[in-house]
């Protein structure tokens, strides 16, 4: 079976910087995929990339069969097809300020697919449920707490059915018990049979959660395999850093 | 022989005396004050003018008048410059002993203000356009025409009186000139002016013929504070004095505005008893109902235009806001060189260009031109609070929108757009409460809104209380609502 995502020899170059350097990496449905490194490491660009919100400059990318080619990204309506099957989740949420929960998740599937208002309007509370937050569907995201409005925003990227989840630093807010909680979420999704690309340098939820990691470093995927194997036996040099922690005071003088 | 020479020794003798009495007298002239007199140059010639050779100085008929008192009085002339319309109001003040500057006699003026003899007399005249000779002969064949002449005087109140009879449309300037190459213009069909301004006007631009019927006969006189009637009298003994010794004939002459009915007046002026002014105050509650109506039409006149000068402002706006944000390089350099050209000039130039500049190419009505001028206007300065509204919106937003399958158009239609549009209804609302007072400019260009109209019944009771307090009361109500709805759309609508 060919994985949900291919990515090969991954280059992007800004200015004279090339943030990745040639970045190999698959993710199978099913499977929840952590991309770890130290801040600057180049994750969100691999998201982002994927996503097409920005240009690469050399390699491919493969979403279940629709590629990404070099150069600049393409007009919107040449990326539907990819926008069918890739969801994302951003770090900061991004929900629209203006609409409430519900209306955050059905805006794409009744303007972009073209559903009814009801059958949109169904599908999205059913979502929502599945996430724990429907008693929260009338309210404004500025109403929500920073774990609800991460649930709404998950709801929102599923609504349209995506093969792929994108999530960028998805624990980066969240206390260590509504991390479990969130990762058990995780679980229950790739169990549908979608595959997860979650950028992260939180090494319990990866060793708890991840089926497999992947260290970038300074724009090299510099060590990829299953989540026990990376996170108990590291064998590149910055894995082990990634492991000691960066917030370890004995490191940071 | 004998008596020459007895002669001379008692002028030899006297000599030293009168030269006492002359120094005494001389000293005593340069003690008093100077005598104030107000006018206003932008009046211009036979009237008031600066003079070509010496711009600091003014020359005319009403210039040598007032410095013939002046001597009359013993006293040295100083000119100081007024706006015409704010003549009464000065002298009233003390900002001048007397204003003179083609000032015509009207009940009111006697009502309110000391005043003086007449010392000229001029006929209301109509001008029109030569095709039109034959058919507008006087005001009643004009019945809903548009017939122009200068605010606040007895041509206009004539034109009021008319409109109320045949339907006429009076069209008030806040000069002499405009009216005439409006009329050439075909702006407006006839003018009714003094037959001193339109003689000039007809020397100057030309291009339409004055109807030997004359509509009515005025008087120049000048005008005092109601208090220094006694200055008054001092003051129109001299003119009967320089009406009965040929001097004001000489000036009359020397402007070219002599002719014989002027010697016929003098000599009934000088058959007169000199009278005394008796008339009591205009009721001003009278004036008062009278003008209510005139008022809540102008006050309405102010909304419209504000109204659809603002929706022009917003639409227009929108575009550029648009055109900044999405548009070319070359697109976004242009609308930024519109943006700074409406917002770096005054919008009273911005009127005057589009309806006195453009009138060569485009003649637009005196409405349609205001919209314009203060809907393009302020289109500049909503186009940069939708601008900075877009760019408000943070841009992981605008990206989700991009990977949940939105086009373009869509998350400017859904998410942008309405976020924009709540950050910019605060200003904007406070936009059109600017814009509902910067309407009053367009009185320039001849439409008469409720500034305008507040002047002109200002001007005729005499006094900016009742009116003032009148036409602010108009303007608080309607932008004190406006402000409150826009505070309660900040409380509601603050995105945290």
């Amino acid at each position: 079976m060919s994985g949900a995502l291919a990515v090969a020899g991954l280059r992007v170059v800004r200015g004279s910087k090339e943030i990745l350097r040639g970045v190999d990496l698959r993710v199978e449905a099913g499977e929840i995929c952590a991309l770890m490194g130290a801040s600057g490491a180049g994750k969100s660009t691999v998201l982002r990339s994927v996503a097409a919100l920005q240009p690469f400059s050399g390699g491919s990318i493969d979403v279940d069969g629709f590629a990404l080619r070099p150069g600049p990204v393409p007009r919107e309506s040449k990326l539907k097809g990819l926008r069918r099957k890739v969801g994302m989740v951003f770090q900061a949420h991004a929900l629209f300020e203006h609409l409430t929960a519900l209306e955050n998740v059905t805006l794409a599937p009744v303007h972009a697919l073209g559903w009814t208002r009801e059958k949109a309007k169904a599908a999205a509370i059913a979502l929502l449920e599945e996430l724990g937050v429907a008693h929260r569907a009338s309210a404004y995201p500025r109403e929500l707490s920073g774990g609800e409005a991460q649930r709404v925003a998950i709801a929102r990227a599923l609504a349209p059915d995506p093969l792929m989840l994108l999530m960028d630093e998805p624990t980066s807010a969240l206390d260590p018990a509504r991390r479990g909680a969130l990762g058990e979420t995780l679980r229950e999704l790739v169990g549908q049979g979608r595959g997860l690309l979650v950028s992260t340098h939180d090494v319990d939820f990866a060793r708890a959660f991840a089926d497999r990691v992947g260290i970038l470093s300074e724009g090299t995927m510099v060590e990829q395999g299953p989540a026990a194997d990376v996170l108990n036996r590291p064998a590149h040099a910055a894995t082990r850093e990634l492991l000691r922690g960066p917030e370890s005071p004995a490191e940071a003088g | 022989m004998g008596t020459m020479t007895h002669r001379l020794a008692r002028v030899l003798c006297a000599a030293p005396l009168l030269l006492v009495v002359f120094t005494r007298l001389a000293s005593a002239q340069a003690q008093r004050p100077p005598f104030r007199w107000g006018g206003d140059a932008e009046g211009g010639a036979p009237f008031v003018e600066a003079d070509p050779a010496d711009p600091s100085r003014v020359r005319g008929f009403d210039v040598e008048i007032a410095e013939m008192i002046a001597r009359g009085l013993g006293r040295e002339p100083r000119f100081v410059q007024v706006a015409w319309a704010s003549i009464e109001q000065s002298v009233e003040r003390g900002d001048f002993e007397v204003g003179m500057s083609g000032l015509e006699d009207r009940p009111q003026l006697r009502a309110r203000h000391a005043v003086s003899i007449p010392y000229y007399e001029f006929q209301e005249v109509l001008a029109v356009r030569p095709a039109d000779r034959g058919r507008f002969r006087r005001l009643s064949d004009l019945a809903g025409r548009r017939v122009a002449t200068l605010g606040a005087t007895l041509a206009y109140q004539m034109l009021v009186d008319e409109q109320a009879r045949s339907g006429l449309v009076p069209v008030s300037y806040d000069d002499d000139v405009h009216p005439y190459s409006d009329l050439v213009a075909g702006r407006v069909d006839a003018v009714l002016l003094d037959n001193i301004i339109a003689e000039r006007s007809l020397r100057r631009t030309g291009g339409f013929v004055i109807q030997p019927e004359p509509a009515a006969t005025g008087h120049y006189v000048a005008v005092f504070a109601r208090a220094n009637a006694a200055l008054r009298d001092s003051a129109d003994a001299v003119l009967r004095a320089r009406m009965a010794d040929g001097s004001l004939e000489r000036t009359f002459r020397r402007w070219n505005v002599w002719s014989d009915a002027q010697g016929d007046f003098f000599r009934r002026t000088l058959a007169e008893a000199p009278r005394r002014d008796t008339a009591a105050a205009p009721a001003s509650g009278r004036a008062l109902r009278t003008y209510l109506p005139a008022l809540a039409r102008a006050a309405g006149i102010t909304l419209v235009l504000s109204c659809l000068a603002m929706a022009l402002a917003v639409s227009v706006g929108i575009l550029v806001a648009a055109g900044r944000v999405y548009g070319h390089p070359v697109v976004r350099a242009l609308l930024t060189v519109y943006v700074e050209v409406m917002r770096g000039t005054p919008v009273l130039l911005q009127l005057f260009v589009i309806y006195y500049g453009l009138s060569g190419v485009v003649r637009l009505p005196a409405f349609v031109a205001a919209v314009l001028g203060l809907g393009l206007n302020y289109a500049a300065y909503e186009s940069e609070i939708y601008r900075a509204a877009l760019e408000a919106i943070p841009r992981a937003q605008l990206e989700a929108g991009r990977t949940l399958g939105l086009s373009e158009g869509q998350i400017l239609r859904l998410v942008r757009g309405p976020q924009a549009l709540r950050l910019a209804l605060a200003p904007m609302t406070n936009d059109f409460v600017a814009l509902l007072k910067d309407s009053s400019l367009v009185s320039v260009i001849t439409v008469v809104e409720l500034t305008k109209q507040t002047a002109i019944y200002a001007t005729n009771v005499g006094s900016w209380v009742v009116p003032g307090i009148l036409c602010s009361l108009v303007y608080l109500a309607f932008s004190l609502p406006l402000s409150r709805f826009a505070r309660s759309l900040e409380r509601r609508w603050s995105l945290a």
